[in-house]
């Protein structure tokens, strides 16, 4: 007997050690170190800082604090960091925050490089990552996984928006000036598809790298194209730069900017007299109706500035995901991810939304128009709405998808 | 006509680009290379100085509704004196210490008024009109050039032309010059050399203002705005030779008709050839093309 039981000792504390081991990983209650935590990687220093940035973290803290700070039990935690527009960073700082410091879920994601990076660290390390302020299509196509959520608007919905309405109208004739990166090159093939499938033709494009502040040139090349249509596939203070330029140097009237990502802030910054008559396809307009003015003067209030589509998806995105896990009743990465893709998403910023398998959450997006000086009466009053373009629509069909989860043949 | 298959319309549009472009190179590397003549200090903080110029002006105009011709001369001395306080509060405790330290302080500038005007402002930037008088375009034939274009080429090659004389055919330019070769020899004479040293960073600094305010109807005012500049013009400060004046005009308006003509061949080379020109500069004459050897 005395010889059997250093072994029995042993079994036993194996047997201890792998339940405490359990118990560790999953507090009883089902949550990961009691404590859901939520970082917010976006740029607080750069060229993007006003599309997400600080109002972009205070959004999901509002969500948070209006869900009511905790969730099953346990507190909600937010934290945020700087990705300084560098996938690297941004890859770097994902890891960290998942492995070492309990980060349940990534938000935010400005900059479609640093969006595709952290999706695969999200990807490899299980757990969430929902990406609001970048277009790139590759976060539900090649590099989808159940455990990344693309918001709220993409190259697609850009491209099928904003290029499809100029091109009905007649825009046939196409050159781009491009920012040379995943974002802006993405942009540009979604709306060469839609202008090719109307019909029309693309002379070419001049790519110009991230944060250009002169863009004469490009204006000229633009204007010996002699394309209709002169697209912009950038955003924030390069596409204001690059409008500036066109106009600066008298685009012709047989030639017409087209932005393919503005942004409410960048309607601010450049003027109503420069951008009056612009079109923009943006998901959420604060003043779009009463739940969109109610969240919006709550945001104003905080934040002194009025929430664009981005700023409104982290909010909006955030309650959902605490929502998931509360119908969860646990926040297992994969018990989220099942609810989240099974709940309807139904607020001031969606109705009837809901999220493919691929990641792709659908909702109407809306194309709008700038109103000149003299047509806005009160401040903030920028946007008039000219079509809403049906989710179902906006977004790329799903047989199309390239997404390992999906079976579509490929 | 063409030329290398590109139509001479073209190359010609992007050479007067190059020109108004090379204008501000040569302004900004001027006030770089006197600074660095008499200070020995390495300015990294003239991108921010630049900035600052352009947002004086834009603060000017907004709250006090100054017109555009009385911010092009306040926004400079503006910047020049901040630029004078800064050199006696804290740069001249660096003189004679490794220039690395210069560097660092200068640098950290940029991070914090950079870091200061993003808070304030955002980071898309703020509108600032062109005025009235120097509003629409000419038809060149070749292009239409926008009328403001042209000030800036006329108006850079005025200062860096008056910035010229007084270094080399006054007084005050000779004090100057020989505070820069011996400063002993020169205080004994009974010149005021830290007085002078104050000066010339005021005078440095406030040409990068100068050019901050030509550049804020073209550029949009953004706290980014000196960043991407700032490195341009050490490129060109050192292919022209450090310390040399005439060196940093000419290298100025060379470089941006070089890089001109990149982007009508090869338009993503653009922003690197500028520094390949610096390596070739580097290899054949260490000094740069304007610079003396030393000893």
């Amino acid at each position: 007997m005395s010889a059997k039981s250093p072994i029995k000792a042993i079994a036993l504390s194996s047997a201890a050690l792998a339940m405490g081991t359990a118990c560790s990983a999953m507090a009883s209650n089902g949550f990961s170190d009691d404590v859901v935590r939520i970082g917010v990687l976006t740029d607080m220093s750069g060229i993007y800082t006003d599309l997400s940035g600080e109002a972009a973290v205070e959004a999901v803290r509002m969500a948070v604090e209006d869900f009511g700070g905790e969730v099953g039990g346990v507190p909600i935690e937010v934290t945020y960091g700087d990705h300084r527009n560098r996938a690297d960073t941004g890859a770097s700082r994902a890891r960290e925050w998942y492995d070492s410091e309990g980060v349940d879920m990534i938000n935010d994601l400005s900059n479609s490089g640093v969006a595709l990076a952290v999706a695969a660290v999200a990807d490899e390390r299980q757990r969430h990552a929902i990406v609001n302020s970048s277009s790139n299509i590759g976060l539900t196509n090649e590099y989808c996984s159940p455990y990344v959520t693309h918001y709220t608007y993409d190259a697609h919905s850009l491209a099928h928006g904003t290029g499809k309405s100029i091109v009905e109208d007649g825009g046939d004739t196409w050159f781009f000036l491009t920012v040379d990166f995943a974002f802006g090159v993405g942009l540009e093939e979604q709306v060469s598809e839609v202008v090719r499938e109307a019909g029309g033709e693309v002379l070419g494009a001049a790519r110009h790298p991230l944060n250009t502040t002169d863009f004469s040139s490009y204006a000229l090349q633009a204007q010996a194209s002699g394309a209709e249509i002169i697209g912009i596939a950038s955003t924030g203070a390069d596409a204001i730069n690059a409008i500036n330029a066109l106009s600066e140097f008298g685009v012709s009237p047989d030639q017409r900017p087209a932005a393919l990502l503005l942004w409410y802030d960048d309607i601010e910054s450049l003027g109503l007299e420069t951008a009056q008559g612009l079109l923009l396809t943006n998901a959420f307009y604060w003043d779009a109706n009463e739940e969109t003015r109610e969240f919006s003067e709550r945001f104003y209030e905080r934040t002194g500035r009025m929430p664009n589509m981005a700023q409104a998806g982290n909010y909006s995105s955030t309650m959902h995901y605490l929502n998931a896990i509360e119908a969860a009743g646990s926040d297992d990465p994969d018990a989220v991810s099942k609810q989240m893709r099974e709940l309807e998403i139904n607020d001031f910023f969606a109705k009837g939304g809901h999220i493919r398998p691929n990641g792709r959450m659908v909702h109407d997006q809306y194309l709008w128009e700038v109103k000149a000086p003299d047509e806005s009466e009160y401040d903030y009053d920028y946007l008039r709405l000219v079509t809403t373009i049906p989710g179902e629509e906006a977004f790329q069909p799903l047989e199309d998808s390239t997404c390992h989860l999906l079976d579509n043949d490929e | 006509m063409d030329v290398f298959g590109i139509p001479i319309q073209a190359l010609m549009g992007q050479l007067m680009l190059g020109i108004v472009n090379g204008s501000f190179y040569a302004v900004m590397s001027l006030g770089l290379a006197i600074i660095f003549g008499v200070l020995k200090i390495v300015n990294f903080a003239h991108g921010a100085f630049f900035m600052l110029g352009a947002f004086t002006a834009f603060l000017l105009a907004q709250h006090l509704g100054a017109n555009y011709w009385t911010t092009l001369l306040v926004a400079p001395l503006a910047v020049a004196l901040f630029g004078m306080l800064f050199e006696w509060l804290f740069l001249r405790r660096l003189y004679g210490l490794d220039p690395i330290y210069g560097l660092l302080l200068t640098f950290s500038l940029v991070l914090v008024l950079e870091g200061g005007f993003r808070v304030a402002f955002g980071s898309s930037g703020q509108p600032f009109a062109t005025p009235e008088a120097l509003q629409g375009a000419i038809n060149l034939g070749f292009m239409y050039l926008p009328v403001y274009r042209g000030f800036v080429i006329v108006a850079a090659l005025l200062i860096c032309l008056v910035t010229w004389f007084v270094i080399e055919r006054t007084a005050l330019g000779a004090s100057l010059r020989a505070a820069t070769e011996r400063a002993e020899l020169t205080q004994a004479f009974g010149i005021n050399v830290p007085r002078l040293v104050t000066l010339t960073y005021g005078v440095g600094v406030g040409l990068a203002g100068f050019a901050g305010v030509l550049a804020a109807p073209i550029f949009h005012v953004n706290p980014s705005m000196g960043s991407s500049l700032v490195i341009i013009i050490f490129a060109v400060v050192v292919i022209g030779g450090l310390g040399s004046i005439m060196g940093a005009i000419v290298t100025g308006l060379g470089l941006g008709v070089v890089e001109g003509f990149t982007r009508v061949f090869y338009s993503e080379f653009s922003s690197t050839i500028v520094f390949l020109v610096m390596v070739l500069v580097l290899l054949l004459r260490p000094a740069g093309l304007f610079g003396r050897e030393e000893g």
